[in-house]
């Protein structure tokens, strides 16, 4: 805010004629960050709202439900009554067929995630080093380890949709094995279907990112940044790229572990 | 600004700085032991509301982390923060209320069966 007082008049030509030159004055960056940035915060801001509105919905719908109580002394088995268990439904672990390893499969994922953060940060730090050779290592990395996690996804929505050997027989006497939008094995028809929705939309995330990054790498090796003169695209992929793991963080932490 | 990460950017002379990463992996073992710490709350404490405000607390900080330090947040101006936090908290808010109105469902649902 220009510096106009209020105990002189303000007629006074000089306090009105003077340029203002405060932060929201014009003509400089009051965020101190450039367009592209910032319009990746705000995008970044909207797709929030979207999971938000998937993770209130599978709070909401899961609260509908009676959850197991586990304190009456009953083993868990799978049913359409209550909400299953998370650690009774994911302990799947390929190789290991027909044993259960809770969460093993999941904690995976998640290390996994967390490791291509790294790299990606890493590579934005090259960036701000110019150095492109590191760029072009840790871009790899993180290209590397999103794949793997969208391998692992895969596996695991296979795994969920066959389910167990021995399936769950219903109410009306059919057996159901696996899952599918419409009926599942494991308890609730709504609980396969956020399954589906939320772990579906933020692997579409993650395999748009993967996308970003091959052709970040790509515009690496072809010199496009360097002669820019800046790698802030890399930056910007990078912000989305975290926001995806920020994402799985919350997912699962709402869908495995409560 | 922050002295571990240099926004500014270097200007083109054929020199490239040393990398400065030492608060990367710093967080990184951070999420990692928050994430380890989730496992152990998982197999050792039973089901209850205790563990899951146990779970959503320490998802707060591994998001914080995130967002802080791999996002850059906690470097930008206040201004800039503020509005991606404001809207966020607004998002807390319809979780508890449908959470809410969801647990009253449930207890509405049990009186017919």
């Amino acid at each position: 805010m220009s510096t106009i007082s209020t105990t002189q008049p303000l007629s006074s030509a000089d306090a009105a004629d003077r340029p203002r030159s405060g932060n929201w004055d014009g003509g400089n960056e009051p965020f101190k960050a450039s367009y592209g940035k910032l319009m990746m915060w705000f995008f970044l801001l909207s797709d929030a709202f979207t999971f938000a509105a998937f993770l209130t919905t599978y709070g909401l719908i899961r609260h509908r439900y009676p959850a197991f109580d586990a304190a009456a002394g009953k083993v868990f088995e799978f049913s359409t009554a209550y909400w299953p268990v998370p650690d009774k439904v994911f302990d799947g672990f390929p190789g290991l067929h027909g044993q259960s390893v809770p969460l093993g499969f999941v904690a995976l994922m998640t290390m996994i995630l967390i490791f291509s953060s790294v790299t990606m940060v890493l590579a934005v730090e090259a960036g701000h080093r110019m150095d492109k050779k590191d760029v072009q290592k840790w871009l790899l990395w993180t290209i590397l380890f999103g794949a793997t996690f969208l391998g692992s996804q895969a596996w695991e929505w296979s795994h969920f949709i066959h389910g167990t050997d021995e399936g769950t027989k219903m109410l009306d006497g059919t057996t159901v094995y696996g899952a599918n939008l419409a009926v599942n094995q494991y308890g609730p028809v709504l609980f396969a279907d956020l399954f589906f929705f939320i772990t579906g939309f933020h692997g579409t995330h993650v395999f748009s990112g993967v996308c970003l990054l091959v052709w970040s790498f790509i515009a690496t090796t072809n010199g496009t940044f360097e002669k820019r003169g800046h790698y802030e695209m890399v930056e910007k992929i990078g912000l989305y790229w975290h926001f995806v793991d920020l994402v799985w963080v919350f997912v699962f932490t709402f869908f495995y572990l409560v | 600004m922050a002295n571990h990460v240099g926004t500014e950017h270097t200007t083109h002379t054929g020199e490239i700085p040393k990398p400065n990463t030492g608060w990367i992996w710093k967080t990184f073992f951070v999420l990692v032991g928050i994430t380890a710490l989730e496992f152990v709350f998982v197999f050792l404490m039973d089901p209850g509301t205790l563990r899951n405000a146990i779970f959503i607390i320490l998802t707060i900080f591994k998001a914080f982390f995130i967002v802080a330090e791999f996002m850059h947040l906690k470097h930008e101006v206040k201004s800039l923060i503020w509005t991606i936090l404001i809207p966020m908290a607004l998002l807390v808010w319809l979780l508890i209320a449908l959470i809410t109105e969801g647990s009253y469902q449930n207890s509405f649902w049990n009186v017919f069966n």
